[in-house]
């Protein structure tokens, strides 16, 4: 265990724990840089990471530190992408403008559903923004004007202060430039007195309420914050899908988005981007294993002779090519985490370092749930 | 007048759905604290397994019926037994999470064994209807609200006048308290598994006439999650009540108010609701004790 012991303010208020902790950072950051040099073929996938990321900063704001869960954030993702595509095809608003003009709009859409939000609390909040999503996502189909209705809308490629940006690696470079500048706004937005108001929030209400947090305020402005990252999001998502339907702003994404958040780790800025690098990575890996599986497994059974190996691996492939298996994949990650890692792929990271870290001396225990009864939340 | 008396039945009997899977949301919150999201999908594999014991291996339908609900009670029980006991007392959040994934895997599950086809379920009801005064009513439609009514009253029979019913609500009630008195209350957990996916495959069963079997139709889950708030958390009336008005709410909207309020109507109100009253309508849930 290293302690860090601080001599000077500005060492305490600096974004890095020490000078070795920048280094890395700086490292990932020339990584992330060359990365379109190093692995062109997937840039796409790494600009919806990115885009991912975003989206898991945005709910991880509001689940993993204010304690509020929403099962609709599908539909702020949406406000964002057809309010930007809206702003810069139909108004002519610049690009720019157009970004800040859509996360303005889906602030606003945040905090109307934060305000209801104030009185509600757990089941019945995620239950409500699960409402607010269907009916979003009604309002997209039948606003033709604004949204095109079912047959969708075209996207066309940003143009920023009248440079088109064609290809992939500058809109790669381009989203990473808006979730690095996320991420540095919520970091420092998490460890000024806002922050720490949301997570005294998240741990108990009612203490904090007595400590003087004026729950509304801080709840609206949460729902509004994390709407507004949705909206930039989305106004990159539209850039990224190229074409804008109702259908893609489904129940399903916003439950994505949790799984993003919950696989990550829940309470921690490094948990929503690993999260975003799992959800959207794991389709990219499930049709990469598509197509390897049934050879391999067809080849490691050939040993018991070949007939066998050949049948193995055209049921394999029989198997894996199932259209419905991806969203069964997504859930048995989802019940494994839940159930045997509920602090998601940071936690294990945490536990990992502190491994070694204390090497001789680590204990299991450290970590271990505590056993409780369980809580009723009902009045009796 | 008799459109109105149509549509009132007809809203009813799709009530009725609702109230179904609602009431198997609701049993399970209130003795377990859980909120089972896959509820939903537990019909669905109900109405599935169900058309596969008919049409695949020509059982008849009654003993169809049964043998369902005994599969399905047998895997809500295994289900309460393998997964969901290890998370008992893990913020709800967990939970949510935890029963939404099982819904997904369902549904995959579903895709996996059955395919994507869409089926319909033969029954002795299908496409009969009797004429009672200028309203037809539809043997379907009329299957679903006299299969509800028989399915509440034998549940609420067991619930008020059984050793186990009591046992089971005593469990429910206070779980230290009824350890205390000799309760085996995680056998009682498992039984309400048990029952609340019988009831999910019943639900699931009477509806597959009138709405075709395909790995979606555990989205009416959803609705039937709105109607169980709309009736307040925990109170078994109110579920039942709370599917009654999602259904009336939606065939009516559907019926009066422009196109594209029918699926959406039975939110608005559940938001209005929930904003105006946010315990619900019988709202038996408050505040959390912090």
């Amino acid at each position: 265990m290293r302690f860090i012991l601080k001599t000077s303010y500005r060492q305490d208020l600096g974004l890095f724990r020490d000078g070795v902790q920048r280094n890395w950072y700086l490292a990932l950051f020339a990584g992330l840089l060359m990365l379109p040099l190093l692995w062109p073929d997937f840039l796409v996938d790494f600009s919806q990471v990115l885009i991912f990321g975003l989206c898991g900063l945005s709910l991880m704001v509001l689940a993993g530190y204010t304690g509020l869960v929403s099962l609709g954030h599908a539909a702020f993702l949406g406000i964002g992408a057809y309010a930007h595509v809206y702003f810069v095809q139909d108004l002519g608003v610049p690009w720019l403008a157009s970004v800040a003009l859509a996360a303005a709009v889906t602030a606003a859409a945040g905090a109307l559903v934060g305000l209801p939000a104030l009185r509600m609390t757990g089941l019945y909040l995620a239950i409500a923004t699960l409402a607010f999503a269907l009916i979003i996502q009604e309002v997209f189909n039948r606003w033709e004007s604004v949204t095109g209705g079912l047959k969708g809308k075209a996207v066309e490629k940003p143009v920023i202060f009248g440079v088109a940006l064609h290809g992939d690696v500058t809109f790669y470079f381009l989203c990473l430039a808006f979730l690095i500048a996320a991420l540095w706004a919520t970091r420092n937005m998490l460890r000024a007195p806002l922050g720490r108001a949301l997570m005294a929030i998240r741990d108990s209400e009612i203490a904090a309420q007595s400590i003087g947090v004026n729950l509304a305020v801080y709840k609206t402005f949460a729902f509004a914050y994390s709407a507004a990252l949705m909206g930039v999001a989305g106004a990159l998502f539209a850039h990224q899908v190229g074409f804008l339907a109702p259908d893609i702003f489904t129940v399903l994404l916003s439950i994505q988005f949790l799984l993003m958040v919950v696989v990550g780790g829940l309470g921690s800025l490094h948990g929503a981007i690993f999260g975003a690098v799992f959800v959207a990575l794991l389709p990219v890996m499930i049709s990469q294993a598509r197509d390897v599986l049934p050879d391999w497994l067809g080849r490691l059974f050939a040993v018991l002779g070949h007939d066998t190996g050949f049948a193995v691996g055209a049921a394999v492939d029989r198997f894996v090519k199932q259209p419905g298996l991806e969203p069964g994949i997504f859930g048995l990650i989802l019940v494994l985490f839940i159930l045997f890692e509920p602090r998601g792929i940071y936690g294990r990271w945490v536990k990992i370092k502190l491994y070694f870290s204390l090497f001789p001396m680590y204990k299991r225990a450290t970590f271990r749930w505590q056993k409780s009864y369980m809580k009723s939340e009902r009045f009796r | 007048m008799d459109a109105i008396l149509q549509l009132v039945l007809s809203g009813l009997a799709v009530g009725c759905i609702y109230g179904l899977v609602a009431l198997g949301f609701v049993l399970i919150y209130k003795a377990t604290e859980l909120v089972n999201f896959a509820q939903g999908d537990l019909m669905m594999l109900g109405a599935f397994t169900c058309y596969m014991l008919i049409v695949w291996y020509g059982i008849g339908y009654w003993p169809a019926i049964a043998l369902t609900v005994a599969v399905m009670g047998l895997f809500g029980a295994a289900l309460d037994r393998v997964v969901l006991r290890r998370v008992m007392g893990q913020p709800q959040f967990a939970v949510v999470m935890l029963t939404i994934g099982l819904g997904a895997m369902f549904r995959s599950f579903a895709s996996i064994v059955w395919g994507t086809e869409i089926y319909s379920l033969p029954t002795p009801f299908s496409a009969r209807q009797t004429m009672l005064g200028g309203v037809s009513i539809s043997h379907e439609y009329a299957s679903i609200i006299i299969g509800t009514v028989i399915l509440c009253a034998v549940l609420y029979a067991f619930f008020t006048s059984t050793r186990l019913g009591l046992a089971m609500q005593a469990a429910s009630q206070n779980q230290l308290a009824a350890y205390y008195m000799g309760i085996p209350v995680k056998l009682m957990f498992s039984l309400i598994w048990a029952i609340s996916a019988g009831v999910a495959a019943v639900a699931g069963v009477l509806l597959a006439p009138i709405s075709l079997i395909d790995t979606n139709l555990g989205f009416i889950g959803l609705k039937a999650f709105a109607a169980a708030v709309l009736g307040g958390f925990g109170s078994i009336p109110g579920a039942l009540v709370g599917g009654l008005s999602v259904g009336l709410i939606e065939l009516f909207s559907g019926a009066y108010l422009p196109q594209g309020f029918k699926d959406v109507a039975a939110y608005v109100v559940l938001l209005i609701v929930l904003v105006v009253r946010p315990q619900g309508m019988f709202g038996a849930v408050g505040r959390k004790r912090a």
